[in-house]
């Protein structure tokens, strides 16, 4: 096919424009926005290729080979689901980088902005489309490392600081969650891919594991789409600059969740277990997303409790198991992307253009902003599911879904019928109170945003209009063939903005209803619902500083009682524990060595053992330290002469050079550790030091002398003395084998080399508060 | 250690030294020798100077901070491995070529620049500690 290496090279446009950001931001400033959007146009325009495929019910695979000898490809799969979250993503995200132009304007750091949002463009598309489960993997982790970077922009704060990190462990726990859960439906299933997965039909759900699986996926999803009780990291996120809010935690990457229960409904879903926790943890979200909204003044922060209450929805369901309710997930999610992502981005033009987001100091600004007005009012509209908006159609459809048929299905309308009503309240107090009513004292005198600011709103806020009046030309291209993917089978939707009579137009009414008396009755409602939480006094956020604070606490407690910070303590436990894990095996399995017979020795072998002898006795005699440690430079130099005279050159100079380094560093140190120049051990401790050398001496010793005895497997040594000079041009097998044979080993070692000399570097840093050259952080470790 | 004598020769011996590193380094492959021992006398050479001159004198005559170097040493060595990907065989794999030089055929390959980085990664990593050790002396 020859569109797949375009659709590669759209899968890491997003990674390239990430990475020219900054040059073009340094260049253009804010204005680089511009050029910017064009990456994800451009791969908003490749997915859109895919519409009429996908419209006519086909599925586009495609992909290269990966790791051929573990049988995983970088593959993906465009059907009617990925293909409308790809353009959702690619889409909104045009918008969002224009808008990040004008919200961050003049912002120092905007080019690692624009790099960041760009990154997660690029891991949000990738997850969406990816077939692979590893490649799905990958990409999600991305994402949840983006949205850290992201929440985390403003670091100098530390509310910012602690949401970001919030948000990387619960995401980063599910995360996890997720990787055991795909690896356990390859177990399974032995599909590695979604693709090979959804055509097996029913044999993953049939399988005896198909419960731990599906808590395992369910682990994932819930933490990255936000589900009560692990809802609490998605508020926090509001730390983030709002483009951030708009695009990562209510359009894209908190559906991530939901995408993959969409995605896995076919082969998964249909079960009883599937049936109970899906509506069950999601109408609880919903219900407390909603309630907890209530409660906020801060625009953002009523926005992100209903993105909970909105996921908890689309959970619910995701999981009732009918064709009508699908249908209705699919169109409401794409209703919230719209007109939550617009709301979001009024949100921020108020806050950047009057200096404030509570909703008690702002009033009257509609006069002076009018396209934000607009916006604001039409994507509320469409929130609380007025006709003609996409929203609307939504309600009917989740309404006509849920139904009547019994005491649970009951319960779930109930509610979604309440959810529906906060969030109706919640839209539009967002939308109106700060515009109308009498005007308001702001930080800033409020005016238009520029044009960068207002474009994406508008342009959000009007699809949402779009949407719904051309709702037979929607229908084709986006709900029905989304449905399709996610029931498994074709499905058609055919809801139109015209009303039918009947009862989910008299709930929808209702709902409407309710959502009025809410909103006029908004500001008692939200007294009644702090002091409820008030009395409540708890909930998840503190719960997950309680529990950061017991592991703090728990690894402070064991690193204290190992890591008591006595050098003596710790020579003494390495020593001594080496000593006993060689010897105390060796004689309990009676694996002594046979004593050799004493050999012949040259007069220069004893020689050589003459010097190593007078080395130690020197070590042992010495007056002060800094003679013990060049005697004992002396043994190890006889040491190396006798590898030199065994044939064993390479070894032989490569301890003579340890030997002269380590006696050059360990004198260095000792100098610096400013000890008594001469040893004042008790003679009780030096009785155990002796003991201990001697059984590690000891110990050593006989394990070298038991491993000659064993028989020698010549296998591998054979092949390097065979294939070291055809394989690889070497006649020193040593260092073949360190270079090529076992190059990857080596590649390991060098960078703990490196890492080790880093750390050493740092140590010895932090251990001089008064260097000559750093007075600045010698100040700062003594507060 | 101040005395004339080693001052004087300092220079020589260090220089020596740092040549006889490359050298060792080199012929590491058909002879004894090979970047970790050649790393190895590279840092005693900068450490003996160090003895003779004082740490700045060092810093000095190494140009680079000598983390650079290790740092620059460990991403040689890993793109060397990487390179052999690009010709289609498993990561780590050595690629040969050859080339005439003053009408002799010299085979070079991913093998030596791999053992090269090896030789800065033990110089700069050794040197570092030798000299921050050293600098604490002074200072």
């Amino acid at each position: 096919m020859h569109q797949e290496w375009v659709t590669l090279t759209v899968l890491f446009l997003p990674f390239v424009g990430a990475l020219l950001a900054p040059f073009l931001t340094r260049f253009l400033n804010h204005q680089a926005a511009w050029p910017l959007a064009i990456v994800p146009a451009l791969c908003f325009l490749h997915f859109t290729g895919f519409i009429g495929t996908v419209s006519s019910g086909q599925t586009v695979t495609g992909g290269y080979p990966w790791f051929e000898s573990l049988d995983v490809d970088f593959s993906w799969l465009i059907d009617g689901l990925s293909l409308t979250f790809a353009l959702l993503v690619t889409g909104i995200g045009t918008l969002i980088v224009l808008y990040a132009g004008g919200y961050l304007k003049g912002h120092p750091h905007l080019g690692r902005f624009f790099s960041f949002i760009l990154l997660f463009m690029g891991a949000m598309q990738g997850l969406v489309v990816s077939d692979s489960f590893l490649m799905l993997f990958v990409f999600w982790e991305l994402t949840s490392i983006t949205s850290f970077l992201l929440i985390g922009f403003d670091h100098a704060r530390e509310a910012s600081r602690r949401a970001a990190i919030q948000a990387l462990m619960v995401t980063g726990l599910g995360g996890l969650s997720l990787l055991a859960g795909l690896l356990l439906i390859w177990n399974i299933t032995g599909a590695n891919a979604l693709s090979t997965l959804l055509e097996q039909g029913s044999a993953l759900r049939d399988a005896p594991l198909y419960l731990a699986a599906l808590l395992l996926i369910l682990g994932g999803a819930f933490t990255k789409s936000a589900q009560f009780p692990l809802h609490f990291w998605l508020p926090n996120a509001m730390e983030a600059p709002t483009p951030v809010s708009a695009y990562l935690h209510s359009a894209t990457m908190v559906k991530a969740g939901v995408y993959l229960l969409m995605r896995l409904n076919p082969v998964m879903g249909d079960t009883v277990a599937w049936e109970t926790i899906l509506p069950l943890f999601g109408g609880a979200t919903l219900l407390v997303g909603a309630l907890l909204g209530i409660r906020q003044t801060d625009l953002k922060l009523m926005l992100a409790y209903t993105t909970v209450a909105s996921l908890g929805l689309l959970v619910m369901l995701t999981g009732f198991g009918s064709e009508t309710a699908i249908e209705a997930a699919v169109l409401y999610l794409v209703a919230h992307a719209m007109f939550k992502g617009a709301l979001f981005m009024v949100a921020g033009i108020i806050d950047h253009e009057t200096g404030t987001r509570d909703v008690r100091k702002l009033g009257g600004i509609g006069k002076a902003m009018p396209i934000t007005f607009a916006a604001a009012v039409l994507a509320a509209c469409s929130m609380g599911g007025l006709p003609p908006f996409a929203g609307f159609l939504a309600k009917e459809e989740i309404y006509a879904g849920l139904g009547f048929a019994n005491g649970w299905t009951i319960l779930l309308t109930i509610v979604a019928f309440i959810g529906n009503a906060l969030m109706f309240a919640l839209g539009f107090a967002v939308a109106l109170k700060p515009f109308t009513g009498e005007k308001v004292e702001t930080p800033k005198k409020p005016h238009e945003g520029p044009a960068l600011l207002w474009l994406g709103p508008v342009v959000l806020a009007a699809l949402g209009l779009v949407f719904a009046l051309l709702s037979t030309f929607s229908h084709g291209i986006i709900s029905t063939p989304m449905a399709s993917a996610v029931a498994g089978e074709p499905v058609s939707v055919s809801i139109s903005v015209i009303p039918h009579i009947g009862l989910p137009l008299l709930l929808s009414l209702l709902t409407v209803a309710l959502g009025v008396i809410i909103f006029i009755r908004l500001t008692s409602a939200r007294e009644a619902m702090a002091s409820t939480l008030q009395a409540i006094g708890w909930g998840p956020d503190r719960g997950f500083d309680q529990a950061i604070r017991g592991i703090i606490r728990l690894s402070a407690l064991v690193t204290n009682r190992f890591q008591n910070g006595r050098l003596e303590f710790y020579l003494t436990a390495t020593l001594g524990l080496l000593a006993a894990s060689i010897l105390i095996p060796m004689i309990a399995l009676g694996e002594l060595p046979v004593l050799p017979d004493f050999p012949d020795l040259r007069f220069y072998e004893w020689a050589v053992f003459l010097i190593a002898g007078i080395g130690l006795a020197a070590v042992l005699w010495a007056r002060d330290r800094l003679t013990a440690v060049v005697s004992l430079g002396i043994q190890g130099f006889a040491v190396a002469m006798l590898f030199m005279l065994f044939g064993a050159p390479d070894l032989s100079f490569t301890q003579f050079m340890v030997e002269t380094l380590s006696v050059v560093i360990l004198a260095l140190v000792l100098t610096r550790l400013n000890l008594q120049p001469s040893d004042h051990r008790p003679l009780g401790q030096k009785l155990l030091d002796v003991t201990i050398a001697s059984f590690c001496g000891a110990g050593l010793g006989l394990l070298l002398l038991r491993v000659t005895q064993v028989p020698f497997n010549a296998g591998l040594s054979d092949f390097y003395a065979q294939y070291s000079r055809v394989i690889a041009h070497g006649r020193n097998v040593v260092n073949v084998i360190i270079v090529d044979f076992r190059g990857l080993d080596t590649l390991g070692e060098i960078s703990v080399v490196m890492i080790t000399g880093l750390a050493i570097l740092a140590l010895i840093r932090v251990a001089t508060p008064r260097s000559t050259k750093t007075a600045a952080p010698a100040k700062k470790s003594e507060a | 250690m101040q005395t004339l004598i080693f001052r004087t020769a300092a220079p020589y011996i260090s220089s020596l030294m740092v040549l006889f590193s490359i050298f060792v380094t080199l012929r590491g492959h058909n002879e004894p020798g090979g970047g970790f021992i050649g790393g190895l006398i590279a840092a005693s050479a900068a450490a003996v100077y160090g003895i003779a001159y004082g740490v700045p004198a060092v810093r000095k005559a190494l140009y680079f901070h000598p983390m650079a170097i290790a740092g620059s040493g460990l991403m040689l060595s890993a793109l060397s491995g990487v390179f052999s990907i690009f010709h289609g065989v498993p990561l780590m794999t050595g690629v040969w070529g050859s080339f005439g030089f003053l009408g002799a055929t010299v085979d070079i390959a991913t093998v030596v620049t791999f053992d090269l980085g090896v030789y800065l990664v033990v110089l700069g990593s050794f040197t570092s500690i030798a000299l921050a050790l050293e600098e604490r002396e002074d200072g």
